[in-house]
Order: C-alpha cells, then sequence, then structure tokens
C-alpha cells in the first residue's frame, strides 16, 4: 500500500507518532473485538464464527460514510488501489490460503502477538521472508500479472456508472441488511 | 435451527471455534470504531490504513543488510524503498495497543499452541504449528503484495472506498481461506 506524500502533512516525525497512536487505537479495537483470537479468525474461515465479517462490515459502512463525506466537503483525498483483476484475484487468493494456515492476517497477527500469542511470531518471520521472496520475483510479475485486467483507480459507482452520492447510500443500506441478516443467522 | 447451527453439530466440540471465549466487546461497536478510526487516519495522515506493507519495508531493510546492490536491484524495493514510515509505526502501535486491550481486559493468553489448535492436532504440536504459522505468513505476503493489500488495505480501507480490486481481493481472500481452513480441521 504506496500512498504518495501530500502537502497537508506537516512533519514527518509527527506523522510517525500519528501512526504510532492511530496503530495502538486499532490494535485495541482489534484485541477488545477478538480479532487477535486463534478460534475467532479460523472460526470465520470456517463458517463457525463470524465475528471478523460483523467488524469488517460495520467498519466498512461507517468508513464509508464518513469519509466520502469528508471527500465530498473537500476535506480528506481518496487513496482508491488500482484494480488489477488479474494480480487481485490470484494474489487474493494465495493470500487467503495462508491466512488460512496462519490464522492471522497481518494487522491482526500483531494483535495475536500483542495478547501473547506467541505463535504469531513465525508468521512474521514468514510474512518477511515471503515479501523479500515477492520482491525476488517483482520484475516478472509487474510484466506478466499484473498486467493483466489493469483497470486503474475503478470504483464500483463508476463500474455501474451510477453517481457516487445515491451509489454510497444504497450501498450502506445494503451492506446493513447484510449485517442484520449476518445477525440473525448466526449465532457469534 | 438455522442451516448454520445444523452445521455445528457435525463438529466436534473440542474443534468448535464457539466453544472457545468471544470477543470481549460487541464487534459491531468495535467495527464502527475502526469506522470513525479511518476518518481520522484519512484526516490527519492523509493515509488509508493498511498492514502487510510493514513487512515489506522490514524484509527490505533487512535485505539491505546483508544484500545490499542486490536489495536495491528488485523492483518492488526500488518502487518501494525501505525505511521508517507512518505504515511501519502504525503496525509497531498494533502491538502495543493490543497489548494494552488484552492486559486491561485480563486477556493475555502467554501461549505458543492456541487451544483450538491443540484440541486438532496435539498438546505438543510446536513444530506443525511453526511450520503452518511460517509458511502461512510466506503465502499472506506474498499473495499480499501481488494482489496489492491484506485484509485491512484491501479488506476495510480499499472496500470502504469502493475500490473494484479491493472488493475482488477481498472476496478472493475469503475464497481461498474456506477450503484451506476446512480441509484442516476435516470439515
Amino acid at each position: 500500500m504506496k500512498s504518495t506524500a501530500s502537502g497537508k502533512v506537516s512533519g514527518a516525525g509527527r506523522q510517525l507518532l500519528l501512526g504510532m497512536v492511530f496503530g495502538a487505537i486499532f490494535g485495541f479495537l482489534l484485541q477488545k473485538g477478538g480479532v487477535g483470537k486463534y478460534h475467532i479468525l479460523i472460526g470465520q474461515l470456517l463458517l463457525r464464527d463470524f465475528t471478523v465479517a460483523k467488524v469488517m462490515g460495520t467498519a466498512i459502512v461507517v468508513g464509508m460514510l464518513g469519509v466520502f463525506v469528508m471527500h465530498w466537503m473537500g476535506l480528506v483525498k481518496l487513496h482508491v488501489k488500482a484494480t488489477r483483476i488479474g494480480a487481485n484475484t490470484i494474489g487474493g487468493l494465495i493470500f487467503g490460503a495462508g491466512f488460512a494456515l496462519s490464522a492471522y492476517c497481518p494487522g491482526t497477527n500483531m494483535t495475536a502477538l500483542g495478547q501473547g500469542n506467541l505463535d504469531a511470531l513465525f508468521v512474521v518471520a514468514g510474512m518477511i521472508v515471503g515479501s523479500y521472496f515477492f520482491a525476488e520475483v517483482s520484475g516478472l510479475t509487474k510484466d506478466t500479472i499484473e498486467k493483466w485486467g489493469n483497470r486503474g483507480e475503478l470504483t464500483l459507482p463508476d463500474l455501474f456508472r451510477i453517481p457516487h452520492k445515491p451509489f454510497v447510500a444504497v450501498f450502506a443500506v445494503a451492506v446493513l441488511a447484510g449485517l442484520v441478516a449476518l445477525a440473525k443467522l448466526t449465532i457469534r | 435451527m438455522t442451516p448454520l447451527t445444523t452445521l455445528a453439530l457435525a463438529a466436534d466440540s473440542a474443534t468448535d471455534p464457539l466453544s472457545y471465549s468471544g470477543p470481549a466487546w460487541s464487534p459491531y461497536v468495535v467495527g464502527a470504531l475502526i469506522g470513525v478510526l479511518s476518518w481520522l487516519t484519512f484526516y490527519f495522515s492523509d493515509k488509508a490504513i493498511g498492514a502487510s506493507s510493514s513487512y515489506a519495508n522490514v524484509a527490505g531493510a533487512l535485505g539491505r543488510l546483508f544484500a545490499r546492490r542486490h536489495t536495491d536491484s528488485l523492483e518492488y524495493f526500488r518502487k518501494n524503498q525501505p525505511k521508517l514510515n507512518w505504515e511501519l509505526t502504525l503496525v509497531v502501535g498494533i502491538l502495543i495497543g493490543s497489548f494494552i486491550a488484552a492486559w486491561t481486559g485480563g486477556e493475555i493468553t502467554d501461549q505458543w499452541l492456541p487451544p483450538m489448535w491443540q484440541a486438532r492436532f496435539g498438546a505438543h504440536s510446536y513444530t506443525l504449528r511453526m511450520i503452518a504459522a511460517f509458511a502461512g505468513g510466506l503465502l499472506m505476503a506474498f499473495g499480499a503484495r501481488l494482489g496489492g493489500g491484506c485484509t485491512s488495505g484491501h479488506g476495510i480501507s480499499g472496500t470502504l472506498q469502493l475500490s473494484v480490486g479491493s472488493w475482488i481481493a477481498a472476496i478472493c481472500f475469503f475464497l481461498g481461506g474456506i477450503p484451506v481452513a476446512m480441509l484442516l480441521y476435516g470439515i
């Protein structure tokens, strides 16, 4: 995840500190949400425990509404990642397989480690080696997989040719409906 | 009885995730607060939350210690030079915040093997867990770098911005993860 630095950012040191503060809040919330727990994370992939989906779905609705409203008011820039259908699909599937093996994803792995799940240390080691391994082949993937279905900064409303404001409103209702359905259909 | 309850009856209770403790706080409260946190990172830092790139950052820094010229020659590290940045301090922050939450909430685990893993693979399956955790990390990092992000960067930050690629990636995380998890737990 890369975003170009903007003029709004005042001081690198202040931003490094802010990053740590935001990270601490994020880690605190992830731990309280139970998503540092092995059984809750693997439980989601086993379709038994839907805590992860509930946390993510709620974060998406609330985050989307606030970020888009602030964007429309000219307060924030969006950081939409490029859509590369080939790389998103293949990378996503490989990531998913790894997620099941470790049960901790990159963010929740630090949550797991912070609460004392020491097996997360091996995930850290694997992530570092895996990152370097990707860098080794990154020249190759850039000219192949990353070119397949490269659509740039494409958003769902652009794809369906719907104006952003009504799309965001309808989408919020749709995700909320999904959350209500999850609450009714799942035990946890 | 919901369809999801019947699925559960097949599972042995010690390998049933629901026989272990749930989250300390409501997942909806936590999710909403993470949503608000994303407003703050956009507003105050002009950044979207993401976790996986920091591991690559550390990999690059370590690579430069041992093989500087080779590391600097690699496409990924040419575009993403290893350095102390916002994303890295964010990930360090997660560790600190989680510790505070677990400590104040009496949820410090201090264990090498999660209980549910032990129920499935044995109380002394350290080597197996080490291999699975390492291999899992390796695949996740490779997949995240190829796919452009992880469960945070795509799964929350990208999806909330309605990025098509992020929705594809997030769906693929689960499409890839569900069958492997089911194989692991023999469901």
